[in-house]
């Protein structure tokens, strides 16, 4: 493959991973960065978009997917983490797997300072909750983290964020 | 005002549920609805919370959209449904028919000392399930109305939201086991999934 399409078609080989490790439900919470990955689950009949008020709605909804034994991926940006932290407790007392890929605000380029503050928290407030964290910085480097991270966690119980970082998405421009 | 002395008892309310589930599979808010049911009768298709305040309902979501050919009831406290309001809007999207929330509603947050909670100031949860386009909502108050509910259980034409008015008592505490990978194994397990 050439670079220039890794470059340009991440979204696509990310929906198309998606679909290989059959993941059921894309509970999501918007964001610019995730627009193109939650259109091109509407169009498609086998992974269900679910709209969330708030994201811990999500980690609560991927737990219950998975005890009727289907597959949940939660989509939320940086500051809706701040959102889940009591949520995600229930993930490590009942070892639910769990793989969230974040898209981040708050660093490279941001020009909303107001987004700093849980942006450059988002990584170690996942890690004091016990999620593993791992970051995306380059377009090549999405579908093997995601790769690992739904393997790791729909067999054998892993709570994994993979964050997808502010260059990768590029920065909002205002 | 509501007379409190003729409203429901708690446990008498649950038992009833449970005796009428059928197939259903029963998730429970954190507090007294987990105590409540486990004292009903344990079954490996309940599963418990312990924890995750404001999160039962989206358990149910996720577990309804996952075992669409099976019921699924939540049963949880007034205080935890009030901390995940946002969830009734969420399922009102998704519209699962075998999906039924009933809050056990007695006005107050009962673990914590008995603090007023917003449905004894009026706030009324079965109005925001009707706005947030659940098939059926109403709330109960009478053994009448109770009958009404436990007719439509186990849900099959829902989504169903039942708000029941109940004493504020703290019956005996009645616990099932905390470990909440045994709690997830025995559940799946139960649908025919082995550990991981």
């Amino acid at each position: 493959m050439k670079v220039d399409d890794i470059q340009n078609n991440w979204e696509e080989k990310l929906f198309s991973l998606l679909l290989d490790h059959k993941i059921d439900f894309l509970p999501y919470v918007p964001d610019a960065g995730h627009a193109k990955l939650i259109a091109l689950a509407e169009k498609n009949k086998l992974l269900k978009p679910v709209v969330l008020t708030s994201e811990e709605e999500g980690v609560a909804f991927a737990s219950g997917s998975w005890l009727g034994n289907k597959k949940s991926v939660l989509l939320m940006q940086s500051s809706g983490v701040g959102n889940c932290i009591n949520m995600l407790s229930i993930l490590s007392k009942c070892n639910f797997p769990f793989v969230t890929l974040i898209t981040m605000r708050g660093e490279f380029g941001e020009f909303n300072s107001w987004q700093i503050p849980m942006g450059q928290a988002t990584k170690k407030t996942l890690e004091a909750m016990g999620i593993i964290v791992h970051r995306a910085t380059h377009p090549s480097d999405v579908c093997p983290l995601v790769d690992a991270a739904l393997y790791g966690a729909f067999s054998s119980d892993q709570q994994i964020a993979i964050l997808l970082s502010q260059r990768l998405i590029g920065k909002k421009k205002w | 005002m509501v007379d409190d002395n003729t409203l429901l008892e708690r446990r008498n309310v649950v038992k009833k549920i449970v005796d009428h589930r059928g197939n259903a599979k029963i998730i429970t808010g954190l507090g007294s609805p987990t105590y409540d049911v486990f004292d009903a009768g344990d079954s490996h298709s309940n599963f418990y919370l312990w924890g995750g305040m404001g999160g039962t309902a989206m358990i149910g979501l996720g577990l309804a959209m996952s075992i669409p050919d099976t019921p699924v009831i939540v049963i949880t406290g007034d205080g935890e449904q009030l901390m995940g309001l946002g969830s009734l809007a969420s399922i009102g999207v998704q519209k699962p028919n075998n999906l039924a929330i009933v809050v056990l509603d007695n006005g107050h947050f009962g673990e914590t000392g008995m603090q007023k909670s917003h449905t004894s100031y009026g706030i009324n949860l079965c109005k925001i399930a009707e706005a947030s386009k659940f098939e059926f909502f109403f709330d109960v108050v009478s053994n009448n109305d109770l009958e009404n509910l436990i007719e439509i259980l186990p849900p099959v034409k829902g989504p169903i939201f039942a708000n029941i008015k109940i004493k504020s008592q703290n019956p005996p505490r009645k616990l099932p086991i905390l470990d909440g990978v045994e709690l997830k194994n025995r559940f799946r397990k139960n649908l025919g999934v082995e550990p991981l």
